[in-house]
């Protein structure tokens, strides 16, 4: 395993049928979580980066880091092109930028990713309180 | 709760009043012989004009079209507004008023009753919930059926009768008030991007003729025994050299008339009154029309007059909107609806130096001043096309006062005005006439019988207008008479006062009128939509129709089919 | 319960709809932790949010019926907040698009009957509308024009044969493996020649839905507008100087080019692929430029993929009585629009709003983290039928029924059409649907409003 690996990518965020269903089943369920605390890569990418899939990357931006699982992407070859599906955890690192009409960027954001795998991918709950926590209003 | 008008100049055409001086009594929300004058809220109309409310017999105000062109022109917004209020909601739009809005701005013109021309029938439930949120004014729509599939292939094979059930399944599910026709046969052309360009043109695909569909709705009509004739938008709108297709229209149903009644109604007439053959020479057929539809009693028609101001067209006719965009170059919406209809959206400037729009000017008001019978031609601006309905009052001064159309005339293009027919009519309505043209004339032919008058009865839907028609001549003072009518002294809907001088009092809900058209083998008909409805629609057959709960104060009208 | 003919999301949705995220009594937040309260408890501290709030935001809309909208409207009037849905960061910027330059469109029916080619860019209906192809689309029979679903599953099984040649080959060692897999591009410019309907996808990625189709084509990210103006050229029947556009070789979009001026019908179907890079609402501008172009040839009609199930209904009912279809701003009594100043997102960013009501939506979830943050530094409350992102971060929670589950309510469908949803079953004892909550809220607010000018006087 390649020590230091790191690619610099475009990330690409968006619906995925997984997305979808787990969002229906509820934002707090164990499907929702894990169907968008993922991040799909080209196969030659994970190679690049000396990591398989199911392991846990890091990805950051301009704006922000997220740990996620790395997964192989079916929908290859798309080089230097990673996959996060909308949710709290691709918008840990999403481009607030609006340009005036209200739009954040959420696609064809720069980013880098390299492994993590002492990391641990937090819980939708663990992630709004590392996020949010001490800003809550209390009345 | 008890309301006595008294002593206003009180003008109801359909009953033959002229400008007499009487008292109307109402109680309940109608008007009735007479009213404990002790125990009764009083108005003093003294020195005032009183008429029934106004009634609108073509007015784009609701429903999926009128709602994209709201969407699609925020300019039109920004600098007409309207703040909220105690008692009124707010608003916007100069050409394409918010619901709320153009619910206020009706009532304070002294109008209560106005027809949708348009609905899509898929979209029906949305022209209904828009229904809902205008305020005050009493609304129905017409469904579009010139170019439903069942329409055409019925009429293709002749079967009037079969094609009258289901035109009645289709006016009653989706709670319309008539039958509307938009360029026969040329909305189904556009579905693949073409037109048609005569009467005797065949439909792609279908192989009937606009000429077909309209003489075979006409009859459909009369088998349904509708209170209103087929509302016609003729083939070749906008087109000049169109006023031969308009007299062609005309004439296709003469021999449909059994009596002296219309069997057709010719909408927005001037925008198909047009000589020539190009923009250059483009001349008025104002005169050939008039002539026509004086010696001829089955027709009526409506204005469509134009005003030299920015504003909206938007009507079913997709390939003329698509022409439209191309000749100005404006934004272009159009909407295709499956199997049913189109429609099209685009913004335009009505110019005074423009020698179109100049003479389309001076056609309208030829067709109102040249047709001797105002019971058969009647004030619309085919809103928001031609221009916004609240310059209506404009409207009426220019029918009014030849002064008022001589000013007018003096700023529009020299060509224009050396062309117009204007300068050599004399004509001038009196307020007996205008009491017809923008109300009794329009109910009747609507067959509204409880609208359009103040007999006993009648809804009392009353316009009071600051306007002394024992001093002030219409004729010379026609600022003051624009004033009047811009604003009712009172507005009265279903026996509650709710404008005063320009104010919105009260928030009322207005009625959704619509016909239960009771045919023969109604089950027959229901069956057969169900097995076929998944070959024309992406919807299923439950959710087409317009359901009850959809309309938050429903009026239906029974009527019973001959078939 | 069993669900039937529903997609994936539609399964969920309705076997799922009572599981344990579901919030089943009003929630306060006190000393920090969300508890059980009275509903009065709850809606009297909503309206005070509200009613107390300078600038109030109130989002969400897309999912609940335009029934609920109505009611959020005549809300944000009184309260003199902004109001805004979830086509913020949807297709607000197709909303703008139009706004400039109109749209070519029609009911799906439309494109069932007649669409002879379709294209879907920057848009994944496997995904996200799983049955929108065989519905609308490639694999839907209308009156004109026959599915090719045949033509699709024939085409599978002769790249299943292909693919079992090829490793039986491999494997005696008589063809080398050819680089990336055989559905990658070939060298060849394929060409798009067979009668019937045909489907065109362009993506960044090689989606399922890219899978399907008969071309597909592979643009660099944050590139669409240059490929756009590119067709836009070659309809034009201009010269395009270089070798390759986007990434993509000229030859490939001569072709797909050709196919759209050929066709009898087109579809252009496009997603937040368009709306979302680079360009945003200028990708669309393009698009709609591009619609324009091709309708001087053919017919072309262009419909955007909307996401939640009412947006566009919360755009409908938004225009109808405001004059606009999002971020509409009442503070100054009457309604105002200028994205960029009244959408939701930019006051947060800016940190202008006070407080906030969310219903059936997840900003919290769907917002970049710096909008979020201060989202949840003031009072926030939600009313939704699970206990979200958003829910949880609240200082109110109102549960909810669901529209079309527990409650009825009208929606719109992306093309327009109005359709009624259904009641199948009871919500549970004491949840109410959102027309109600904002009702009483409403209420609430003004009898607040009133007690306040009567001890001002």
């Amino acid at each position: 395993m390649k020590e230091n690996a790191k690619l610099k990518v475009t990330l690409v965020t968006g619906r995925t049928i997984d997305q979808g269903v787990g969002k229906e089943r509820g934002k707090a369920s164990k499907e929702y979580a894990e169907s968008v605390s993922v991040c799909y890569l080209d196969p030659d990418d994970l190679r690049r980066l000396g990591i398989k899939e199911n392991t846990n990357v890091l990805v950051s931006t301009e704006h922000g880091t997220i740990v996620v699982k790395a997964l192989k992407s079916l929908r290859a070859p798309h080089p230097n092109i990673i996959f996060i599906p909308y949710g709290p955890w691709a918008n840990a690192v999403a481009d607030p930028e609006t340009n005036s009409i209200g739009m954040p960027s959420f696609k064809g954001i720069p980013a880098e990713i390299e492994p993590a795998a002492d990391k641990l991918v937090l819980s939708l709950k663990e992630l709004l309180k590392t996020q949010f926590g001490g800003r809550l209003t209390s009345q | 709760m008890e309301l006595l008008i008294k002593n206003g100049f009180v003008y109801d055409p359909l009953n033959g009043v002229k400008g007499e001086k009487m008292d109307i009594a109402i109680r309940d929300g109608k008007i009735v012989d007479k009213v404990n004058e002790r125990k009764a809220r009083k108005i003093d109309a003294c020195w005032m004009v009183v008429m029934a409310g106004g009634v609108d017999i073509h007015s784009h105000i609701a429903g999926s079209k009128v709602n994209a062109g709201r969407l699609l022109r925020p300019e039109d917004h920004f600098k007409d507004f309207e703040g909220k209020t105690p008692v009124t909601r707010s608003g916007v739009g100069h050409s394409i008023p918010s619901t709320f809005t153009t619910g206020y701005r009706y009532a304070r013109m002294g109008y209560t009753t106005v027809m949708d021309p348009a609905m899509p029938p898929l979209e029906a439930k949305h022209t209904h919930e828009e229904f809902n949120d205008i305020p005050i004014i009493d609304k129905a729509s017409y469904p579009l059926l010139g170019d439903w599939w069942f329409v055409l292939e019925y009429l293709k094979e002749g079967r009037i009768e079969e094609c009258a059930r289901y035109v009645a399944w289709m006016i009653t599910s989706t709670k319309g008030y008539a039958i509307k026709i938009v360029n026969p046969g040329g909305l189904e052309a556009w579905g693949f991007g073409h037109n048609v360009r005569s009467l005797d043109d065949q439909v792609p695909f279908f192989c009937v003729t606009p000429r077909e569909i309209i003489r075979g709705l006409c009859k459909v009509n009369r088998l349904l025994n509708l209170p209103h004739t087929i509302h016609v938008h003729t083939n070749n709108l906008g087109r000049p050299g169109n006023y031969l297709t308009a007299l062609e229209t005309m004439k296709s149903v003469e021999d449909l008339a059994t009596d002296d009644n219309p069997v057709i109604h010719i909408t927005h007439c001037q925008f198909c009154a047009f000589k020539g053959d190009d923009w250059r020479t483009l001349e008025s057929g104002a005169e050939e029309i008039a002539n026509y539809v004086n010696s001829h009693s089955h027709v009526t028609l409506d204005m469509g007059q134009v005003i030299f101001t920015d504003t909206t067209t938007m009507t079913a006719d997709g390939p003329f909107q698509y022409t439209l965009h191309e000749l100005s170059g404006n934004k272009w919406v159009n909407h295709d609806v499956e199997t049913e209809t189109s429609a099209g959206i685009v913004p335009f400037r009505y110019r005074r130096k423009s020698y179109a729009n100049a003479i389309q000017w001076s056609i309208g008001l030829e067709l109102a001043l040249l047709i001797e019978d105002p019971w058969r031609i009647f004030l619309t601006t085919d809103h928001p096309n031609g221009g916004p309905f609240t310059s209506y009052p404009k409207i009426i001064t220019w029918l009014m006062s030849k002064k008022a159309r001589e000013k007018a005339l003096k700023r529009i293009n020299a060509r224009a005005r050396s062309r117009s027919l204007l300068p050599s009519i004399d004509r001038e309505l009196s307020l007996y006439e205008v009491a017809v043209v923008t109300r009794a004339g329009q109910a009747k032919a609507l067959g509204l019988k409880n609208k359009g008058h103040l007999g006993v009865g009648a809804d009392a839907d009353i316009a009071i207008y600051n306007l002394n028609p024992e001093k002030t001549d219409p004729s010379r003072k026609f600022k003051a008479v624009r004033r009047a009518f811009k604003q009712a002294a009172y507005t009265i809907k279903g026996g509650k006062i709710v404008v005063k001088g320009g104010e919105v009092l009260e928030h009322v809900v207005g009625s959704t009128m619509w016909l239960d058209v009771h045919s023969s083998e109604p089950a027959r008909i229901t069956d057969e939509m169900k097995r076929r409805f998944k070959e024309y629609w992406t919807v299923e057959y439950e959710n087409y129709p317009v359901t009850e709960n959809y309309i938050e104060v429903s009026n239906p009208i029974t009527v019973k089919a001959r078939v | 319960m069993k669900v039937k003919n529903g997609c994936a999301m539609c399964e969920s949705k309705f076997s799922g709809y009572n599981d344990e995220h579901r919030v089943l009594k009003p929630l306060i937040r006190k000393n920090g932790n969300l508890v059980k309260a009275s509903m009065k408890e709850a809606v009297e501290k909503a309206a005070k949010i509200l009613a107390e709030a300078n600038y109030p935001i109130l989002y969400g809309w897309s999912s609940t019926s335009c029934e609920a909208t109505r009611v959020g409207l005549e809300l944000t009037e009184e309260v003199g907040g902004v109001i805004d849905n979830t086509a913020v960061v949807c297709h607000g910027p197709s909303l703008l698009s139009v706004q400039e330059l109109g749209i070519p469109s029609c009911t799906l029916g439309q494109i069932r009957h007649r669409a002879d080619l379709i294209i879907y860019w920057g848009s994944d209906p496997w995904s996200a509308h799983p049955r929108h192809i065989e519905r609308y689309t490639a694999f839907s029979d209308g009156r004109f024009e026959r599915s090719m679903w045949r033509g699709y599953l024939n085409k599978v099984k002769a790249l299943i044969g292909r693919k079992k040649v090829e490793s039986a080959l491999r494997r005696l060692s008589l063809k080398k493996e050819t680089e990336g897999s055989s559905a990658s591009k070939s060298k060849v410019c394929p060409t798009i020649s067979k009668v019937g309907r045909k489907l065109i996808v362009i993506d960044v990625r090689r989606t399922k839905t890219a899978e399907m189709a008969d071309y597909f084509i592979q643009v660099e990210p944050n590139k669409d507008y240059e490929l756009l103006q590119a067709f836009r050229t070659l309809i034009r029947d201009q010269e395009i100087d270089v070798d390759e556009v986007a990434g993509v070789p000229i030859e490939y979009l001569e072709e797909v080019a050709d196919a759209m001026v050929r066709c009898s019908f087109g579809a252009l179907f496009f997603g937040l692929g368009l709306t979302m890079s680079k360009g945003k609402l200028r990708n669309i501008d393009a698009a709609l430029s591009l619609m324009r172009d091709l309708n001087m040839c053919t017919k072309f009609i262009i419909m955007p993929m909307r996401g939640h199930f009412n947006v566009t209904g919360a755009n409908t009912v938004s225009t109808w009585q405001s004059g606009y279809p999002y971020a509409v701003d009442f503070s100054l009594g009457y309604p105002r629009y200028n994205p960029g100043e009244t959408t939701v997102v930019d006051i947060l960013l800016r940190k202008e709003s006070d407080a906030a009501l969310v219903v059936a939506s997840d900003p919290v979830a769907s917002f970049p983290r710096k909008a979020v943050e201060h989202l949840v530094e003031n009072p926030l409350v939600v009313i939704d039928p699970h206990m979200n992102a958003t829910a949880q971060m609240a200082d109110v929670v109102f549960p909810s029924a669901f529209v079309g589950i527990e409650a009825e309510g009208t929606a719109y469908r992306m093309d327009h059409v109005p359709l009624p949803l259904k009641r199948v079953v009871a919500a549970p004892s004491g949840v109410l649907q959102d027309e109600e909550i904002l009702w009483r809220i409403l209420s609430k607010v003004r009898k607040i409003k009133k007690t306040e000018k009567t001890e001002e006087l």
